[in-house]
């Protein structure tokens, strides 16, 4: 694999310059995010204007759609998987490995969560359970076998896991179509999992359930993981470089492994959770198809992988993508337009490299 | 089913098209130290602007104009970011491949009201190769392929000669392997980089238009469906070089062909979806295992 390119900024010309209140300003470190999702929402704007739609009508629909008291619980249920997702993402970005096979895990924690849920011969909690359990391992498991890929065959993680994602959807949608389908319904969906495999709802909450609370466990798994232990100090140490961190005696290997079968895990869980949750089925494509993969994906970047910004950056994305459904009614705006503001947010991400440049240029000449 | 006739080879060939459009680009930014993998997302967009040049004009060949242009300009992002902004690639790529996305599936909203797939009455797809009809062999393997998949052969022996052969492939080999040395030697790396990654743009956008007015004549949304990862496996595979990654996409075109005729007996539709992808990785896996026996061997 090629190295990837850069610039050294020393080659490039300093500006002349005294302070000034914009230098100041964009040496604040919370520039970057906020600015990002700032850009996002203007380049939104544009692409609205420049197809004939009001976007400020755009935008009330978007904040209506999600934060409208009657639709806070669904918003609270999308906000849950999408938290997942980010963490599907976060954690082997915290060592510099990018995990994008997150809707191949998905689909293969859903349904070894829904074969556990039909076939197995378990009582009450014990199957709900046993099936996110296993849909967890499966998926962990899964996730995994990109670690030595990457460590022993030096095939990135990137690529690994972009390959093998296909093949687990395929095999998820082929088991639903012809092994596991619900005869008579005439859609490829698995029958609906008995009352005992349903996860538990919060009080008279109709979307949310105790699906929220396992991903909130995770996360804080994460972030004490992250933050008071030693493997946490290993990842990140990985991620700032990979040559400080081996040098330094950290198992890449051990660790990468680690990190993609946690990733694995959480996103094994989110798929139980959407088949252990109303409809109670898993549905070919159902898993997929509302983009909380990549929902997730910008999340995770916005936050740079740390748990405790995560919270805050789901929040945002899970507002865009439940009020994106509500903008396409109410102001009849293509919700895909949730996925170019998630593009643009990264893409401003990545460029943030400029303002850094500059920040570096300011402090050697200040 | 028998796959030893030439009308198999004809299937191969309309399924690796695009992948080797794609992977070309991507191999040419690898020889200059650019790690290209917005490919998918390049190809994307190709596909739905060659889509819509085609629709207004009536003319499959303003689609593939557009389909060029627009996508080269599309890549700026990533030729502008990357290289010279030291943008990290990966992300950019991220966000350039989901930008794709976006923007096609709300472009199709927004200018044809129709959701998930466009095919108007009279979208013309690209002519085919029927003058070669009549020529034995030639006129069943390429007689009803677009002039694009002559074109993108010829392309890969083409650069293949290029990269090897010529003064200004020799440098941009040196700008990947060494920039220090070839920016030392009067090469301008930068400018090196940016016009590769410009160019794989437009290889790419070529690459989309063979897929929605080559191999089928209609868009739909993520038409793509991984092909441009598939492209980036196939560089790796082929180490860079645009002869063997040639040989890596003939190699998918197979896989996908031999899944189309596999469904045609009845096999199910997801093991035709999966299996570029298993092949892809088997070979990729088996190739690094055999390279990581040989460095062991060096080392002792």
């Amino acid at each position: 694999m090629t190295g990837t390119a850069t610039t050294d900024p020393a080659t490039e010309p300093a500006p002349a310059g005294r302070p000034s209140l914009l230098r100041t300003a964009v040496r604040h470190p919370a520039l970057v995010p906020v600015g990002a999702v700032v850009v996002a929402v203007l380049v939104g704007a544009v692409v609205m204007l420049a197809s004939g739609i009001d976007p400020i009508r755009a935008y009330t629909a978007v904040i209506e759609g999600a934060l409208a008291t009657d639709n806070l619980d669904y918003t609270l249920s999308v906000f849950a998987l999408i938290c997942g997702m980010a963490l599907v993402f976060a954690i082997p970005l915290r060592m510099g490995e990018y995990n994008l096979g997150g809707n191949g895990q998905v689909v293969l924690g859903g349904i070894t969560a829904a074969a556990v849920g039909l076939y197995a011969p378990l009582p009450g909690v014990l199957l709900v359970a046993v099936a996110i359990l296993a849909g967890a391992a499966a998926a962990a498991v899964f996730a995994a076998i990109s670690a030595p890929l990457s460590e022993r065959l030096r095939i990135p993680v990137i690529i690994s896991t972009l390959l093998l994602s296909p093949i687990a959807v395929a095999f998820g949608s082929y088991l639903v179509r012809f092994r596991m389908t619900d005869t008579g319904s005439g859609v490829s969906q698995t029958p609906r999992l008995p009352d005992a495999a349903h996860l538990g709802s919060l009080g008279d909450l109709r979307y949310a359930n105790v699906g929220l609370i396992l991903v909130l466990l995770a996360l804080l798994a994460f972030w004490l993981v992250d933050s008071r232990t030693a493997v946490g100090y290993e990842l990140r140490t990985l991620g700032a470089s990979r040559r400080f961190g081996a040098y330094g005696g950290v198992h890449i290997g051990r660790l990468n492994l680690g990190a993609m079968a946690a990733a694995g895990a959480v996103a094994g869980l989110v798929g139980a959770i959407m088949v252990l949750s109303p409809p109670y089925r898993f549905i070919d494509g159902a898993l997929t198809a509302p983009g909380y993969t990549f929902a997730g994906v910008a999340a995770a970047l916005l936050a740079g992988g740390r748990p405790a910004l995560l919270p805050l950056t789901v929040a945002v994305f899970t507002i865009l993508q439940v009020g994106g459904s509500g903008m396409e009614r109410d102001a009849d705006v293509p919700r895909q337009l949730s996925d170019v503001l998630q593009a643009v947010v990264i893409i401003v991400l990545a460029l943030r490299t400029v303002v850094e440049a500059r920040r570096a240029r300011a402090g050697r000449s200040g | 089913m028998n796959v030893l006739e030439w009308g198999f080879v004809a299937a191969v060939l309309t399924a690796t098209t695009p992948v080797l459009l794609a992977a070309l680009g991507g191999a040419l930014c690898a020889q200059a130290g650019v790690f290209n993998i917005a490919l998918e997302g390049q190809m994307l967009w190709g596909a739905f602007a060659a889509v819509v040049g085609s629709h207004y004009s009536g003319n499959a060949w303003v689609g593939v104009g557009l389909a060029l242009v627009s996508t080269a300009v599309f890549s700026a992002i990533l030729a502008v970011g990357s290289p010279r902004w030291a943008a990290d690639p990966i992300i950019l790529a991220i966000g350039i491949n989901l930008l794709a996305v976006g923007l096609t599936g709300y472009g199709i909203r927004v200018l044809f009201d129709v959701s998930g797939t466009f095919s108007p009455d009279g979208l013309q797809g690209l002519d085919r190769m029927s003058f070669l009809s009549d020529v034995p062999v030639l006129g069943t393997v390429l007689g009803r392929q677009s002039p694009l998949v002559l074109l993108a052969i010829l392309l890969a022996l083409g650069l293949a000669f290029w990269v090897n052969r010529s003064a200004t492939g020799l440098r941009l080999r040196g700008v990947g392997e060494h920039p220090e040395a070839a920016g030392s030697l009067g090469v301008d790396v930068q400018k090196y980089r940016t016009t590769v990654v410009l160019a794989a743009g437009g290889l790419c956008g070529l690459a989309g238009a063979q897929l929605s007015l080559g191999n089928v004549t209609v868009f739909t949304e993520n038409m793509t469906a991984g092909r441009g990862w598939i492209a980036v496996a196939a560089v790796m595979l082929a180490a860079n070089r645009p002869a063997w990654v040639l040989a890596a996409c003939l190699g998918f075109g197979a896989a996908e062909a031999f899944g189309f005729r596999l469904q045609g007996v009845g096999a199910p539709q997801q093991l035709a979806d999966a299996a570029p992808y298993i092949v892809t990785l088997v070979v990729l896996v088996a190739t690094r295992l055999r390279w990581l026996r040989r460095t062991r061997e060096v080392a002792v």
